[in-house]
Order: structure tokens, then sequence, then C-alpha cells
């Protein structure tokens, strides 16, 4: 049954449709195979349209907090960080030190609790029965239990304001946040050496799925994807928002871009998004926690527009606004990363194999909600 | 047979010996059923809460004391839903393909000697019978993915179809090394073949290997993780069995799961020593003591089921095939020689080093050769 | 990546045999099950956490500290709030709500509410078992079922509503009217 054989054979076009166990979320891929392998991929997406740039022009400013949380809905902390950040770039707000080591510190930990998901549900992705992920669920429960301590809410936190954050953090928070990144490079180790060398899973994602870095740079591929493939791209490093330029962590790179080391990138990452934590939590400053000129109601936004982004879990957020000078966007639009990083699916996916397929779809880590916003 | 029809004579001297004869027929059958049934229950249980503590959650436990009942309300719920049959699906083809994998999974078990003295059938056949019906449940997976009218169960079918052809043969030879150890194909004979302190063939070089790649065979067979290809549930939905609800759909999992206690049974009758071990030759109880270490035995090959299941990641079809071909046959066929050279070597140490030295080169060898550049390493750089 | 192909399967096996032990001797839920086993045991909700929004009283239901000054339903992200302020014969606002409907199948539990809200009227409750059987009456929840008492606000929040107290400056609110008004 090969692709060049002496039978003349039929291709089989199979949906792998919207309800499946692993698209991760509602995304259909419209497949045409040769017997087991790929000759044509779609992906159709739209099925979680929820209007959110319409939604966003009817409302205030500080209104649209929430629904960005909905964004991706794994990282609710980055979301309000990089529309914080558009806002507060157009409205010239000045963020005080402490805020901006909390929003540091929530937007690593949100790395860590994306890129174990992501791993977790990779894994099961290859067949794994879930071992991996409840053991990464695992910790993403104390994540999930700070963030509730903190702000409110598990996942939907709704954190950041214009100029600051929406509450402090007092010292039970902190040393709560300390007990986890604590324990944070044992569970990685436990992790690794489950996974890492099993060659079962070696077999299936090496030279799986190979992205190279010319095609990378032109389809505008971002974040753990790109630097799997040799771009050497990080706007925590390259625009250096935040206090990011004050601590000490490296990048990691990869050479051959294709799963393995799209599952390997994002374990370091990790392990560096731990260093950063230590070294956060360690200095943070004393001081006000939002901006004195910050203004919830009836805030307004100098005409014009802006573009604010940082460096998602998943890769570059970015929020364009254009304002009118009133209470409510004009426009109101969202670059979102998992939807740029499915554009490149299918040449990902030509002449691998049905069950590749899957795989790819899970190291491209997308999650519905900001694909189709 | 022979025992229940002489017990009987021996007890009821009055009963008509048609009837003696039937009896002599349905008990074992009914025994065998009944005690292997149970079995399957209790295992269905034991693999949830196993996979569960493993993945740190505890498994069932709301129906019945520590969650005993569950088999039993699982039962009855797929008892009691609705079957539904797609329309352009085949009908009697797709009636008949679960009650085709069930029946060659109960049918071995006929020649699995559970206790001294108690195999259903002592055919002077037994293990070629054993093997050649178990494989008839390969018709049966394609039946189901071919009446289901299902582009997904087709392609699970015909992986299906694939991967147990393709384990056959391996399983086979290795088989072909315990029958050259015990010069018979009857069960019973190969169980009693292995007395002796250190007699289990697994003991052996040649039989560990052999026992290794029989087991991973016997996975293989019946597509348990990391094996599971024609189920894979994240890839094509469930494979062949996506169209079936309700009791046929347990039907098929009950087929899978006692063809797993079946495979299991056979490993043991044939590497493990089957019934044998002490205290299994004494006289009155002798035969409840033989039962209990077949029993333990069958444990440890259920353990290393569930445990490989909680564990492994499934592996792609063309790997799944080239595994078996490329590296499973050549070493069952190095195995058998290395049989030889250990049989027919002047002393038992020269035998010894010989065939456990000839396996390591053949398996290193093996690897080696199979591995080629995927197994790489990687380094990745940093910038700051 | 080791030389000794088959080791990594081996490890693995390693580390999930360590957790399946490991899980029977894990007492308090440190490491290993963290399930808890609802609703026989329920999880300590931290004080911070956040539901469905409620009103608060000080004393009697009469005294709710709300104005019906309607600055929660304009800044409701959804818009789940109606409020209709209730006026005496003449048609002149009492300061006070007559009606105070909030949609919880809308409600997107931000908490915008209670931060805008300038009498500290309006808090987030953090109570989750809210099922109702119906999927739209029963859902939108009236004036009566959002009063909570003050006392109430202290047991399940009590570091915010002892500086909620602090701050706040106590008014009496003027009774609502005997008289139906005209509609």
């Amino acid at each position: 049954m090969s692709a060049t054989g002496i039978i003349e054979t039929q291709t089989l076009e199979v949906s792998l449709g919207p309800q499946h166990p692993s698209t991760h979320g509602v995304f259909r891929m419209d497949v045409v195979l040769d017997g087991e392998y790929v000759v044509k991929l779609k992906p159709v997406m739209g099925y979680l349209h929820r209007n959110h740039e319409q939604i966003a022009e009817k409302i205030a400013w500080i209104a649209n907090m929430p629904y960005t949380d909905r964004l991706d809905y794994f990282c609710s902390m980055t979301n309000n960080w990089a529309y914080a950040l558009a806002v507060e770039k157009m409205a010239g707000l000045k963020v005080p030190e402490r805020a901006e080591y909390i929003r540091v510190i929530m937007a690593e930990l949100t790395r860590l609790l994306n890129h174990s998901c992501a791993i977790g549900f990779l894994l099961s992705d290859c067949g794994a029965w879930f071992t991996p992920v409840l053991y990464a669920l695992r910790e993403r429960e104390r994540i999930l239990d700070f963030f509730e301590t903190v702000s409110g809410a598990r996942m939907m936190c709704n954190y950041m304001r214009f100029g600051g954050v929406r509450v402090d953090l007092d010292d039970q928070s902190l040393a709560m946040a300390r007990d986890i990144v604590a324990r944070w490079p044992a569970f990685l180790d436990e992790f690794e050496k489950l996974m890492t060398e099993n060659e079962v899973l070696i077999a299936r994602t090496q030279r799986v799925g190979i992205l190279p870095r010319e095609l990378a740079i032109n389809a505008s591929i971002t974040g753990p994807m790109a630097r799997a493939s040799g771009v050497e791209y990080d706007i925590r490093k390259v625009d250096k928002y935040g206090v990011y330029d004050r601590f000490d962590f490296r990048v990691p790179v990869g050479e051959a871009g294709d799963t393995f080391d799209r599952y390997m990138i994002r374990i370091l990452e990790m392990r560096e998004a731990v260093k950063i934590l230590e070294q956060a939590l360690r200095d943070i400053p004393a001081g006000p926690f939002i901006a004195p000129e910050a203004k919830l109601r009836n805030f307004k936004v100098p005409a014009g527009d802006g573009y604010g982004r940082i460096e998602a879990p998943k890769g570059e957020l970015g929020f364009y606004l254009v304002s009118e000078g009133g209470a409510k966007p004009y426009r109101y639009h969202v670059r979102p990363p998992s939807f740029i990083n499915l554009t490149i699916l299918e040449d990902m996916c030509l002449g691998q194999k049905v069950a590749d397929t899957v795989i790819i779809l899970g190291s491209v880590d997308i999650v519905l909600g900001e694909v189709d916003r | 047979m022979d025992a229940i029809y002489q017990l009987i004579h021996a007890y009821c001297p009055t009963m008509p010996d048609l009837l003696a004869l039937v009896l002599a027929i349905l008990l074992p059958i009914a025994i065998v059923m009944g005690v292997f049934l149970t079995v399957f229950a209790l295992l269905t249980w034991v693999e949830r809460k196993a996979l569960g503590r493993i993945q740190n959650r505890r498994g069932p436990n709301r129906v019945g004391p520590v969650g005993l009942f569950q088999p039993i309300a699982d039962g009855l719920k797929l008892l009691t839903k609705e079957d539904i049959v797609p329309d352009a699906a085949d009908k009697v083809v797709h009636f008949l393909a679960p009650v085709l994998v069930v029946v060659p999974a109960f049918l071995v078990l006929a020649v699995v000697p559970v206790a001294r003295g108690f195999v259903p059938v002592d055919l002077n056949i037994g293990v070629l019978f054993a093997l050649a019906v178990s494989t008839a449940s390969v018709l049966a997976l394609f039946m189901a993915g071919w009446a289901s009218h299902n582009k997904f169960s087709l392609l699970g079918a015909m992986r299906g179809v694939a991967q147990v052809v393709s384990y056959e043969v391996p399983m086979v030879l290795a088989a072909v090394v315990v029958l050259m150890a015990a010069g018979s194909l009857s069960s019973v004979t190969i169980v009693e073949a292995q007395r002796g302190l250190g007699g289990w063939f697994v003991c052996k070089p040649w039989g560990f290997v052999g026992f290794v790649i029989f087991q991973l065979c016997a996975m293989a067979e019946v597509a348990r993780t990391p094996f599971d290809l024609p189920e894979a549930e994240s890839e094509i939905v469930a494979g062949y069995h996506t169209e079936y609800s309700g009791f046929k759909f347990a039907l098929f999992q009950m087929g899978e799961y006692v063809a797993a206690i079946t495979m299991g049974g056979i490993t043991v009758t044939m590497f493990l020593g089957g019934y044998l071990g002490p205290g299994s030759d004494l006289p009155k109880i002798g035969w409840l003591i033989s039962a209990c270490w077949f029993f333990a035995k069958f444990g440890i090959i259920v353990v290393i089921n569930i445990w490989a299941r909680g564990t492994w990641p499934r592996v792609r079809v063309d790997q799944l095939l080239g595994f078996a071909w490329k590296l499973l046959l050549p070493l069952s066929l190095v195995n058998i020689v290395a049989m030889a050279v250990w049989h027919f070597s002047p002393s038992k140490l020269v035998g010894w080093v010989a065939s456990a030295v000839l396996l390591a080169v053949a398996i290193v060898a093996l690897v080696r050769l199979n591995a080629g550049a995927a197994f790489e390493k990687r380094s990745y750089r940093f910038t700051s | 990546m080791s030389n000794l192909l088959g080791k990594g399967l081996i490890d693995g096996l390693v580390v999930t045999a360590k957790n399946f032990v490991g899980s029977y001797f894990d007492g308090n839920r440190k490491d290993r099950l963290f399930t808890y086993q609802y609703p026989e045991e329920r999880m300590k909700l931290p004080e911070n956490s956040r539901t469905f929004p409620f009103l608060v009283y000080d004393g009697t239901p009469d005294q709710l500290r709300c104005t019906a000054c309607k600055i929660c339903e304009t800044e409701c992200p959804p818009q789940c709030i109606y409020i209709v302020m209730e006026r005496d014969a003449n048609g002149k606002p009492l300061q006070r709500p007559r009606v105070f409907d909030i949609d919880i199948s809308v409600c997107m539990q931000c908490g915008i509410c209670a931060e805008v809200c300038p009498f500290n009227a309006i808090k987030m409750d953090c109570d989750f078992e809210r099922s109702k059987h119906g999927r739209f009456e029963d859902l939108l929840v009236h004036l009566p079922e959002l009063l909570k008492s003050n006392e109430y606000y202290h047991q399940i929040k009590s570091a915010e509503a002892t500086r909620v107290d602090a701050t706040r400056k106590p008014t009496k609110k003027p009774a609502a009217g005997t008289k139906p008004e005209k509609i």
C-alpha cells in the first residue's frame, strides 16, 4: 500500500472530526490518506467562535479583561497581561515595581502550568493512557490552588488591571509560591525519568513532523515551536517588557524541529521558568501594587492605536487596539499564537502517517479558545 | 473428562451411561466457564484499581465495598443499553463478529491445565490447538471492521489484522523451544517436563528469552498496550468496534480480556511451570495447592500486563510490524539454535554459557541493526 | 539517551511502581492521592475564592447597603444584572432596589461588580453548589435570595469583611414604602 506502488489504489478521505478524543477541542482535520500516508490535510476551525472581538467593541476597556481570560483558557494570567500591556502603552500608564514582579511571577507560573499540561496531553495522544497527564495535573493543582488563593478563581483569574494588579500578594501566598517552586524540579526529574528516554516515545516522536527553520520564519511561527526549529526568538529577550531584563535565564533552542525537540524544549523552558521564579520570589520589593492614577470606571484611553505583545507559553500573543478616545475600544484584534502556528500543520504532516498527525497536532499545542476566539 | 466420568461411576453407579457421559462432558465446561468468567470480572476490577493507583488516584470505590461490584454494574449497564446498528452495515456479519471474538478465547481454555489432573480435555496436540484457535479471532476483527461500513473501523481492522498475523510467527517460534525441550505438544506433558528445582523453562537462558518473546507476542495478539493499535482511542476513536454499542461492545471487551487471560494461562503452562510448585504433589489436597500455584503465577503475568499498560505509550503501526519481523523473528530463530546448543553440548556448564553468550550477542546485534539513526542523542543550545 | 537499549522502558516502569506503592502510604494528601472524595470530604476553599455575587445587609434584610445606583449593572461585562430603583408614591427615588435580578447562567464570576461598588454592597460569595433543575427561571436569582447578612460575610471572608467594616461609613437606610407605587 505504498504511494508509489504498482497497484492502483484509491485514496481515503477521513474527517478527524470535531468530536474526537484528541484534537484538543472542537477542531476538524480533513485528511486524505493513501494507505496510512497523509496526502492532503485541511484544518477546519471555527467551531468555538464566540465573537470575542465584536463583543469587545461594545463594552468598556476594563470589562474586556474577564473575556481575555477565556481566550487561551489554560493560561489566563498571560492573556490578561498582554491586554493590560497594550492598553498601558496607549494610555501611558507606568506600572509600579512590585506589580511588575508580581506579573512576572504569575506569568512564569502560567508557563509551568501550560507546558506541563501540553506535554502530558502530547504523551496521552501517544497512547500512554493518562499516566503522564495525571502526574502533570497533580503538580498543576498546586499552582491552581495558589491562583485561587490570590485572585479568587482557579482558571479565569481576571487578575491584571491597567497599571498593576487587582490585589496584592501577602506573605502566606508568597510562601505558597515558594513551596510550589521548590517542588517543581523534583517533579520534572521524575517525569523525565518516566518519559524522556522511553524508547517507544523516541521512536514515535523523533523525525516526525519536521519543521524547517526557513519555513518557520516565513510562516510567522513563534514560541516553543519556532525555538525547536532553531529560530532564536524569545520576546522576553527581544522586547524586554516588564522587568525581564533583571533576571538571569537562558532560552533553549533546538536543531531538528521535530516533535521530540518540541517536547524537550518545553521541558527545558520549564526548568528556566523555575529559575526565573526563584529569583523573582527572592527579590520582590515592597511597594504599591497598582499605579495611583489608574482608574476602573470611565477609563478613557487617548485616541490612537497600539500593539502590545508578550511571550505567552504558546508563542507571541499580541493585542492590536484602536481607540477613538472613548471608554470603549473602536477596534480590538487578538493575534493568537495557536492560530498562526496551526497554519503550518499541513506542511508538517505531509508524507507522515495518520497516527503521526495527532501527535504533531499535540506538539503544536493549541487551545481552541485562542484559535477561534 | 475421564476423571469425572470415573467419579460419577464410583459415587452413583445407578446412573444410566448416557447421562453420566453427558454430565462428564458438561460439568468441566461449566466449571471452566464459571471460574474464568469470575476471574475475568475480578480482573477488570483489579486492572482499574491498579491503574488508578499508578496514576495517583483511587480506582472505582463507590459501587460495593472497595468498588467490588463495579464489573456487575458495568455489565448491567451495557446489557440495558440500546443496540444501535448502522443502517448501511452488513447486518449478519455485524451480528456475528462479536460472537466470533469471544468463542475462540474460551475454546483455548480447554487445554490449559489449571491444577493437577484438571484439564478439561487432554489433547495430545494441545499447544497446536491453542495457538491455532486463538488466531481465529482475527477473522472476527476484520468482520467487525468491514461490516461497520465506517472508514475508521476499516482502518482499525486492517491494522489489527496486520498486527495479529505478524505476531503469530515469532510466537509460534518461541513456543517451538518449549516443544523441543518437552518433546510433546500436550500441555500436561509440557508442565510435567518442568519438574525439579530450576526446572521451569523460564530459568534457562533460551527459556527466558523465549518467555520474553512469547509474552510480548501474546500482548500484541490480544491488542493490549503498548500494542493496542486496533482500538487506538486517541487516533481512530475506537477502531474496529466504533459502531458497536450495548452488549455487543461488552462482548468485544470480554473477548479481548478473556483472550488475554487465556494467553496468560498458556504462558504459565509453557514457561512458568504450570501448576507445579512445592506441595502440589501431596495426596489429598495437592490439587488445591497446585491450583493456587497456577493462579499465583498467572498473577505475575497479569501484573506485567497492567504495569506495561500504565507506563508505556503506544507504538505506531509500521514500527509495530518492524518490531515483529525484524527483531522478534530473527531472535526467535537464534533462540532455537541456542536451545539446540544447550541440549547437545557435552557438559551442563558449557551448554549454559554457550547458549547464553549466543543469545546475548544476537540480542545486541539485532537491536543495533534495528535502532538505526532514530535513537540519536540530542543536545540543545542555549542563548541568553 | 543511554547506550543500553531498553533502559528507558525499565526506568518508566520503576517510576510507575514507585507511584503505585507510594499511593498507599500517602498521608494527608501531600504527594500522591490528591482527589477529595466528594461529597464525604470537601476541600476547604481559600478565603478569596469567588463564585456568584450576593448583597450584604447590616442587621436586618431591610438595612441592605445597596442604593440601586446601577454602577454594577453598567460595569458588568455580560450584562447579567437588572436593577429597578424603589420609588415612593410621588416617584421620588428611595435609594434602595425594588428589583435586583442576577442571571447566574450568564454571570461570568469576574467580580467586577464587587470591585466597582462604591457602597461595599455587593460582594462575591464562594458557594458553588448552585445547580438547579430548570435552565431558565430557576437560574434567575431575585433580591430575597441575594440578601445575606454581614455576619455571613464575616464567616466566609473574615479578613476582607473586617477590612470593609473598618473603612466604610455606616448609613441608615430609609424604610421601604408601604404604599404600592405607580408603575
